[in-house]
């Protein structure tokens, strides 16, 4: 038999004693971010949770309503009823602050970087592997990291769902704006647009719809990591799930992965529709004071 | 005077590290040739021309002859390899960024072939666009924006969407963009070259009696003759990157410099290049040599025609029988309409249309057009030549020769 003693090449060994570089010389950074989120997710869970539930609720069937239309408010209020009916609503709320605050930050993260990867040919063949890498390590992994570096709780659940959705938003905005035909952008410097002008008013605003496609998939990937991020402490509903499992306890099973689809389904289609230009009862109302206020000027002319 | 725009020695590589193509070129080496051993596509090739204010100068030349890209050295879209381009007698090659901004926004403004209307603005908003990115206030540039839309015409779609506006609008609102500007020079890119010829001719009409108002120095380019020695007060026949001859007009078609502007000026007459079996139409109704004479009478009242092209086995045609010899035999009671059977005029398939012309002349009904087997291919009439010269004219004549 063919006997090779190549010697093993340590990658695990190098990422870890890379992490513990990290924890033992950057404590203090790690220790600042975990406060500032620590306290802003702190903030939301209990402000939103001194607000009564049925109140809440009808802010939130409003608020659908005020983005999509009837039928999908009706839908929300239903369903968010059914979640305080069964008395998941905390583990709800705590659940949607999380994916909440990963979302605005993977957004915040991946939406300029998308950007500036149509600004630089090197920097988008440096990110396309570097995105390979964070969609398909399995999700899982990103929780080590996230408890060495964290410890456990909810930020580490945030961190490891920040990285787990930030690709989508990075990859559609790129796609999105290299997608702009070319003439458009082409009119705009031909009438003396500089690179920040077309960047604002010629692919931002047509690569829109692509990149609410990202925040969508954002949400939907926010949401699914919220539920793994529960194996760390980070609570909500994953965490019901996660006991669920332990206990074979179908009939608690059965109703947080229930309360997790209505939360998934709401989230996808209030963004879905922000990103398709259908006219929503919001753009209806602004529509309606533009033109008072139009008319109002031009009587005033008259 | 002095020139509005002026090209000194203008070459245009595309590519980086250009040093190597542009001594190539210096050599003399041709066009393919440069391509073939840099891998660099020759843009311009060292190209003199003025422009005076107020005229339309025309570019004309097959796809790919690099006369947008001329025009896109004048706003500096694209920058020369080698040599100078002025306008106002400043170089646009040596212009900063700043000042290139300057000149684009405020003294040249472009129409372009496909309108590059932004589809997320109304169309006041598109019109007011080169002046929302020169700072001008909300309020004002609206002003003139619907200023300039009443000037086009489209006064009553200021608020209306891109998507509801057709192609020739469309393109009012790219020309009203461009005017509400108020540049010295408006770069034209082949601006009707997306509309349909009777737009175009509408089009074209309108620039004629707005310049004669506006007085602006036009840089205009098309690929359609008719268009430019309608519009140009001179034309530049461009092939390959250069520049083969500019005059006017008249001075082109009476002189031309040499032999590729002579076929190019000859070049629209598509009809040398099509031939009989490809204008052919199949015909609404035939009849076959073995069908009786009340089939034949009932095709012919169902398409309202006089005659009928008979066929045979293997599609051979064998000539055509008319409706009085119908009739006739009908009346008779005769069922077989063999014996009336009428030689037809044929025209071999591959004959060139300019030939088919005397013949279709000489013949009072449609020429059928057979193969070298005598087999039936179509027909043609004097409605299919005019309608197939027509679609050659409207499309790409020139480009496909």
């Amino acid at each position: 038999m063919l006997n090779f003693s190549l010697p093993k090449l340590e990658i695990g060994d190098a990422i870890e004693w890379f992490v513990r570089w990290i924890i033992d010389n950057l404590s203090i950074v790690f220790d600042i971010i975990k406060n500032i989120l620590n306290a802003i997710t702190g903030a939301l869970n209990d402000g939103l949770l001194a607000v009564p539930a049925i109140m809440l609720i009808l802010i939130f069937a409003a608020g659908i309503w005020l983005l999509t239309s009837k039928t999908t408010a009706l839908l929300g209020l239903l369903g968010l009823a059914l979640i305080w009916n069964i008395g998941l609503w905390p583990q709800m709320i705590s659940t949607l602050v999380l994916v909440v605050v990963s979302v605005v930050i993977a957004l915040v993260i991946g939406i300029p970087t998308g950007i500036l990867m149509t600004r630089s040919s090197k920097l988008e063949a440096a990110m396309r592997p570097v995105l390979d890498f964070m969609q398909t390590m399995p999700p899982f992994v990103y929780l080590i990291p996230a408890v060495m570096l964290f410890g456990i709780g909810v930020v580490p659940g945030l961190f490891a769902t920040i990285i787990f959705a930030v690709p989508p938003p990075v990859r559609l905005t790129y796609l999105g704006i290299t997608q702009v035909p070319e003439d458009m952008k082409e009119m705009a410097i031909a009438f003396g647009a500089g690179d920040r002008q077309v960047l604002r008013k010629v692919e931002l605003p047509l690569s829109l719809p692509s990149i609410m496609a990202g925040v969508n998939q954002c949400i939907m990937l926010g949401i699914s990591m919220v539920v793994i991020a529960s194996m760390i402490g980070a609570g909500g509903l994953g965490a019901e799930v996660m006991r669920s499992v332990n206990r074979l306890d179908l009939a608690l099973g059965f109703e947080s992965g229930l309360a997790i689809v209505i939360l998934a389904i709401v989230l996808d289609r209030v963004s879905r529709n922000i990103g398709s230009g259908r006219a929503t009862p919001a753009g209806r109302i602004i529509e309606y004071f533009k033109k008072r206020r139009k008319a109002r000027m031009e009587s005033q002319v008259s | 005077m002095t020139a509005k725009i002026e090209a000194k020695n203008l070459i245009k590589i595309y590519g980086h590290n250009t040093d190597k193509a542009l001594s190539l070129f210096e050599q003399g080496l041709t066009r393919a040739e440069i391509l073939r051993q840099t891998g660099q596509t020759l843009g311009v090739a060292r190209v003199n021309f003025e422009v005076a204010e107020g005229e339309i100068f025309v570019l004309i030349g097959l796809s790919g002859s690099g006369k947008s890209t001329l025009l896109r050295c004048i706003n500096g879209l694209l920058m020369p390899t080698s040599g100078s381009l002025l306008v106002d007698g400043k170089a646009v090659e040596k212009a900063t960024e700043k000042e290139l901004r300057r000149l684009r926004g405020e003294k040249i403004s472009m129409v372009f072939q496909h309108f590059a209307i932004l589809p997320n603005l109304t169309i006041i908003d598109n019109v007011a666009f080169g002046l929302e990115l020169r700072g001008i206030e909300r309020e004002e540039r609206r002003d003139r924006a619907a200023e300039a839309l009443e000037t086009v015409g489209l006064g009553d779609w200021k608020n209306k969407m891109p998507q509801e506006l057709s192609g020739g609008m469309k393109q009012r609102v790219g020309l009203a963009r461009a005017l509400v500007m108020d540049s010295d020079i408006l770069l034209m890119d082949e601006p009707f070259g997306a509309l349909d010829a009777l737009i175009r001719a509408e089009m074209q009409e309108e620039l004629v009696s707005l310049q004669r108002e506006i007085k602006k120095t036009v840089v205009f380019v098309t690929h359609d003759l008719d268009e430019a020695l309608r519009l140009g007060d001179r034309i530049a026949i461009m092939r390959d990157g250069a520049i083969e001859q500019i005059g006017t007009a008249d001075e082109i078609l009476a002189e031309p410099a040499n032999d590729y502007v002579e076929k190019f000026l000859t070049g629209i007459d598509v009809s040398k290049i099509l031939d009989a079996a490809s204008i052919s139409k199949w015909p609404r109704e035939l009849v076959r040599d073995t069908e009786g004479v009340s089939v034949a009478l009932h095709r012919m009242k169902k398409t309202d025609s006089d005659y009928l092209f008979v066929t045979g086995p293997g599609r051979k045609l064998v000539g055509l029988v008319t409706r009085d010899d119908l009739l006739g035999l009908s009346k008779k009671r005769q069922t077989s309409f063999k014996d009336v059977i009428r030689e037809a005029d044929t025209i071999p398939g591959d004959t060139i249309m300019r030939d088919v012309f005397p013949q279709l002349r000489k013949s009072e009904r449609a020429l059928a057009v057979v193969d070298e087997k005598q087999r039936f291919l179509g027909i043609i009439t004097h409605n299919t030549l005019l309608d197939s010269l027509d679609e050659r004219k409207g499309g790409d004549g020139i480009a496909e020769l």
